[in-house]
């Protein structure tokens, strides 16, 4: 034991004292703050407003675009009706309008409805077409309407507005968008342990290779055994990841301090404007904040940690065994690639099973089933457990997690004790199979 | 004299290819211990086994008579052919870490380093990197992990190479000192006149089977022909050479001397020395007799080809 615990110390101080990961801890952070910065002043930059000309013969639907009380702030419509449409046509590039809108004269709405056009030099976008689309349907299922001699006023009156109220079966009320929230915090974590698995498993293998290619891992194994060495080095290499992890979040905290802070100043002028009124919005914001602070508080915040730190250990050692024994069976990081492959796909895969099949549906059999693959299961579950996953689905999802960290400890160990001894040919599939029976 | 290792009936395959076949050795104590053997004999995995670095198929190993087991790691030291240390790591630090394996204390670990820094008078090395050092400085740092934490069995596999004949020297004088402090020595080299020079015991593996092994002096003796190198002044030489085919099997010889005498190699067969040597003296003046001892070098050639 004392052994391994001289390697992880060796492994994490040689770690840590590297130049790389000092820049990494550091200025990783500043670069995100940056760039995040950045990210937020593109965003904020006045989109320029693009100009669609609207040539309206039917004088049915110009005014859905142009009246004042639809504000649209990345479009801006013009009343081109007068003009001619050849000329229109014509003058889309000359002009810079972005499109012209082409509505027919025609009252039946049937044939109304496939002979609008939409002239542009480029191709617009889905949202933008979709936009176009709601708001004529919308006024031509209302001039339908109005010809068929119903009321709008009772139509109107007939529209149901729905809003559902989500509410727990513990009998508490929801905020809405919550479950985005959900999706943010275990998508993070998901996202995070990922970035790990890939950035400390490499650093494993990078450091396997290294003793393999200074030579030195005879001398070492000569003195220990490989699979001592094996663990030292995949335990000392996840306390440096966890030292970085946790340098990131004070410096996130302090940030966020810092930002605060910097924020509370700007917003101190605008509160001049009109004291009630500031109050009054305070007053509602604060009980948004207030609520959705107490359904963050209500978030299964215990699982979700004690999840962080389980799933990270079980998908961090699983991953990392593999990185291990892959680093022994090659000589040089070139050699690496047909190997990490295989690694990275399920990586991949999980993370989109988590972004697009957990948010649809948390509980769905894809989600369940991928949440307990052990080589999945941790970003999937992760992503689950805001949602709140039933504890028997932790229980078996954590039992195979570890089992095959057992099983794959094992057989990497194999790989590793055959591939630290071995120089100068690149191994197959094949070969590795076969060191796995020596 | 008991023995410090003794390696019984050794098997070891890779998949199908047999690296060592039922091998058996016994190196005494105290001796310096020859392991010969041309490329791919299994020397390499023969000492990985005592290393336990890797395990024999079948077959066992006592070292000081007991059942080699993890705990035997410290009292072995072990310089292998492929040298290498952490490139970035100090050099101090590196030694203190390595020998800290082998079950020093770091304050005995350091108090050792200590005396062998000052020994190969290297102490202003401790804070560089191995990067920085030339081959031949980061070998002796290599040396100096190996002999760290006092082992009883030393294993060196080519300890030689990259050393100028200087450093080379200074290395070999290091080995015969930890002899005389009761180390015994396994030394696989291709070197032959350093076996010649250090070895007392000899074994000699040869695709995959031990083919000799005994006290060099005694494998001498078993490879000599009864072969006599004779150098002799004669006016007669026909007569002469006439009367020693007669008798024994004669080779021209070449050895070095300062006269211009007739040189030959006399195989002897049952015949006394004394007998050949009468018969010279009749024939002319003799200025050099003496028995051919086959050379480690000879017996490893002869025995590697023959088989």
């Amino acid at each position: 034991m004392s052994i391994i615990s001289l390697i992880i110390k060796r492994e994490f101080i040689s770690k840590v004292r590297n130049k790389s990961f000092i820049v990494m801890t550091f200025l990783s952070p500043l670069l995100f703050v940056a760039l995040a910065g950045f990210v937020g002043y593109l965003s904020s930059m006045k989109a320029d407003t693009k100009q669609i000309a609207i040539h309206d013969e039917s004088g049915l639907f110009v005014k859905e675009f142009t009246s004042k009380n639809k504000k649209d702030a990345d479009y801006k419509y013009l009343d081109l009706s007068l003009v001619d449409l050849q000329y229109l046509k014509d003058s889309i590039t000359n002009e810079s309008y972005e499109g012209l809108l082409y509505i027919p004269k025609s009252t039946n709405s049937k044939e109304l409805e496939n002979s609008i056009q939409f002239i542009s030099n480029d191709s617009p976008s889905i949202s933008f077409t979709q936009k176009i689309q709601n708001i004529i349907e919308a006024k031509l299922t209302k001039t339908n309407l109005v010809n068929a001699n119903l009321d709008t006023l009772v139509i109107n009156k007939a529209q149901a507005n729905v809003n559902i109220n989500l509410t727990k079966a513990s009998g508490e009320e929801s905020v809405k968008g919550l479950n985005e929230i959900k999706i943010g915090i275990g998508g993070a974590f998901g996202y995070l342990i990922m970035m790990f698995i890939i950035i400390y498993g490499n650093m494993v293998m990078r450091s396997v290779i290294e003793e393999k290619t200074s030579r030195i891992v005879e001398i070492i194994i000569s003195s220990v055994k490989p699979f001592q060495l094996m663990i030292g080095k995949i335990i000392g290499t996840s306390l440096a990841g966890l030292l970085q992890f946790f340098i990131w979040a004070a410096i996130g905290l302090l940030l966020m301090f810092a930002a605060s802070a910097f924020f509370g100043v700007n917003v101190g002028p605008t509160a001049r404007i009109s004291p009630e009124l500031m109050d009054a919005a305070q007053q509602e914001m604060a009980g948004t904040v207030q609520m959705y602070i107490k359904e963050l508080w209500n978030l299964p915040i215990a699982s979700i940690l004690i999840g962080f730190v389980v799933y990270f250990i079980g998908g961090y050692f699983l991953y990392s065994s593999f990185y291990a024994a892959i680093g022994a069976a090659v000589d040089n990081q070139t050699d690496s690639q047909q190997f990490l492959l295989p690694i990275m796909m399920p990586l991949i895969l999980a993370v989109y099973i988590g972004f697009f099949t957990v948010i649809n549906d948390p509980h769905g059999t894809v989600a369940v089933i991928f949440s307990m693959i052990p080589l999945t299961s941790p970003i999937v579950m992760l992503m689950r457990i805001p949602f709140g996953v039933p504890l028997w689905q932790i229980a078996i999802s954590v039992t195979l997690l570890f089992a095959s960290f057992f099983a794959v400890v094992w057989f990497a160990a194999k790989i590793y004790r055959i591939g630290i001894l071995m120089y100068g040919k690149k191994p197959s599939w094949m070969e590795l199979y076969k060191w796995l029976k020596y | 004299m008991s023995n410090i290792l003794e390696v019984n009936k050794v098997v070891k395959r890779y998949g199908d290819y047999v690296a060592l076949n039922e091998v058996t050795l016994a190196v005494p104590k105290g001796s310096i211990y020859g392991l010969l053997g041309p490329n791919g004999a299994g020397k390499t995995s023969l000492i990985r086994i005592i290393n336990q670095i890797t395990l024999p198929d079948s077959g066992q190993i006592l070292l000081d008579g007991e059942k080699l087991q993890p705990k035997h790691v410290q009292y072995i030291g072990y310089l292998p052919e492929e040298r290498g240390l952490y490139n970035t790591m100090k050099v101090g630090e590196q030694c203190l870490y390595l020998a800290q394996m082998k079950g020093l204390s770091k304050a005995e670990a350091k108090k050792q380093l200590e005396y062998w820094f000052d020994r190969l008078e290297i102490q202003g090395w401790w804070n560089k990197k191995i990067q920085e050092l030339s081959k031949g400085m980061a070998q002796k740092i290599q040396f100096v992990v190996c002999v760290l934490h006092k082992p009883k069995l030393l294993i060196f596999d080519e300890p030689f190479s990259g050393f100028d004949p200087v450093n080379a020297n200074i290395i070999k004088d290091e080995i015969l000192k930890l002899r005389e402090d009761g180390a015994t020595i396994i030394f696989s080299t291709h070197r032959m006149e350093s076996v010649e020079e250090l070895c007392d015991h000899i074994a000699l593996i040869h695709k995959s089977n031990k083919l000799i092994e005994g006290k060099l002096n005694d494998v001498k003796r078993k490879f000599k022909t009864n072969s006599y190198e004779v150098g002799i002044l004669s006016d007669n030489v026909e007569g002469l050479m006439y009367d020693i085919t007669q008798k024994f099997t004669v080779r021209p010889a070449n050895f070095k001397s300062l006269n211009d005498s007739l040189k030959l190699e006399i195989q002897l067969g049952n015949a006394s020395p004394n007998d050949l040597l009468s018969l010279l003296t009749k024939r002319g003046q003799v200025n050099h007799f003496v028995e051919k001892i086959p050379t480690v070098n000879d017996i490893f050639i002869q025995t590697v080809s023959d088989k």
